[in-house]
């Protein structure tokens, strides 16, 4: 089996997997980060969304081996000890999530969105979405949170 | 997923000569269609050629008369590139209308032209901006390069390396994307350039993209909406589904033609 070096959350990995290990997969499984969802696994519902060099992918839909030598933080990355992520908090905050399930990969395509745009508009941040299905909340207090949690992460830095 | 052995390549010789001593071999650019299709197991491929750590294949160059793409360059990086943006930005706002942001992010120009799917977005903008594919082998005109459901003029392991669109006097592009998948229901590019105007559309026909020559004349005699009344492409050829019966498939081609006429000329 193919051996492969990634950094995850700031932590250097080396693994042994398969060449048709999905990144979601090896995350869950062998590097027991459970907070990646799998909801669909057919690429439409971005529970697995997680961030490669700093972009937001499905991770459902990448090999592992092709991470190999790469960047990944997936949202048990974003807090900073107790201190939430201000997108976390922003979520929080709003009740921008119900049951949750979809929630780390709704953080996820939050902030690689927020971070390149530090004062979006509902329309912006809607589309934003178009990556990411919830079942429960009808949007509403996710984009709310979105658009306060993007205000906070650019008042932070 | 079957099982398959993985290779990622480093030159383009490299990928060549891997893809061919595999048994049966594909090429993985950003593996937004291919693995979702490794998945339900409609192909099974022994070996797959990752294309990623081919040096320079990414890149795009904009000059003043053209841009040329790489095959591997990402949806997104085509929708966020300032030159391209300036000089082709119809270009920019149909890759920036692919998927959504996470499939923007990996997939690619050259797996999306090689994969044809006859509801992809990128085959117009070939195909309605008289575009040249570029290979590992050859120069393939625009109009020579589709051939069919899923089907191009690629040989059994020649790599699609990039794209060189040449810059419009105008053009518009419209989509009516499905609401779920952002697939085109119905997709039109409209141009005019140097060597005249065209109309490509996408998502609705039976073999794929395809040109519509009575639009693209009576649009050469006036270049606007209202030179397209009348004008229905038969919905004899078109595709007909669940999503879009084919005489609205029809009925779409011509108000998004006029529609994208109107944003060439606004």
């Amino acid at each position: 089996m193919p051996t492969i070096s990634l950094t995850v959350n700031r932590k250097a990995h080396t693994v042994e997997v398969a060449p048709n290990a999905l990144l979601s997969a090896v995350l869950r499984e062998t590097l027991g980060l459970t907070g990646t969802h799998i909801g669909c696994d057919t690429s439409q519902c971005g529970a697995c969304t997680v961030h490669v060099e700093g972009r937001s992918i499905k991770s459902c839909t990448m090999l592992a081996v092709q991470a190999n030598g790469a960047n990944v933080t997936t949202i048990e990355g974003m807090a900073d000890g107790e201190t939430l992520h201000p997108m976390q908090a922003a979520f929080r905050q709003h009740h921008g999530l119900q049951c949750g399930f979809c929630t780390p990969g709704m953080i996820m395509a939050a902030v690689a969105f927020a971070d390149a745009n530090p004062a979006p508009t509902e329309a912006q941040v809607r589309r934003s979405l178009e990556g990411n299905l919830c079942r429960c909340t009808g949007y509403q207090n996710i984009v709310d949170a979105i658009m306060t949690g993007a205000r906070a992460m650019h008042a932070r830095s | 997923m079957k099982e398959f052995s993985y290779a990622r390549a480093t030159s383009l010789d490299g990928a060549a000569a891997t893809f061919k001593a595999a048994g049966e071999a594909r090429y993985l650019s950003g593996g937004q269609t291919l693995i979702p299709v490794l998945k339900q197991r409609l192909a099974s491929p022994t070996d797959l050629v990752d294309l990623a750590g081919v040096p320079g294949l990414d890149q795009i160059v904009a000059t003043a008369q053209s841009i040329s793409i790489g095959g591997m360059a990402t949806h997104a990086s085509v929708a966020a590139h300032v030159g391209l943006q300036s000089t082709i930005p119809v270009l920019a706002e149909l890759a920036g209308g692919i998927g959504d942001p996470h499939v923007r992010n990996r997939g690619t120009i050259g797996g999306s032209l090689a994969n044809n799917d006859p509801a992809a977005d990128y085959p117009a903008a070939v195909l309605g901006l008289d575009a040249i594919v570029r290979t590992s082998k050859r120069q393939i005109a625009g109009d020579d390069f589709f051939a069919g459901l899923f089907t191009t003029a690629l040989e059994e392991g020649e790599i699609l390396t990039g794209v060189e669109f040449s810059v419009p006097k105008r053009a518009g592009y419209v989509k009516f994307p499905h609401p779920a998948s952002r697939f085109c229901l119905v997709a039109v590019m409209v141009s005019e350039g140097p060597k005249g105007v065209r109309v490509a559309v996408t998502g609705a026909g039976q073999e794929g993209v395809f040109r519509v020559a009575a639009m693209e004349a009576a649009l050469a005699k006036s270049f606007t909406p209202a030179a397209l009344d009348g004008i229905k492409v038969p919905p004899d050829n078109l595709l007909s589904d669940i999503h879009a019966q084919a005489d609205y498939r029809a009925h779409l081609i011509t108000v998004l033609t006029k529609r994208a006429v109107a944003k060439a000329i606004a």
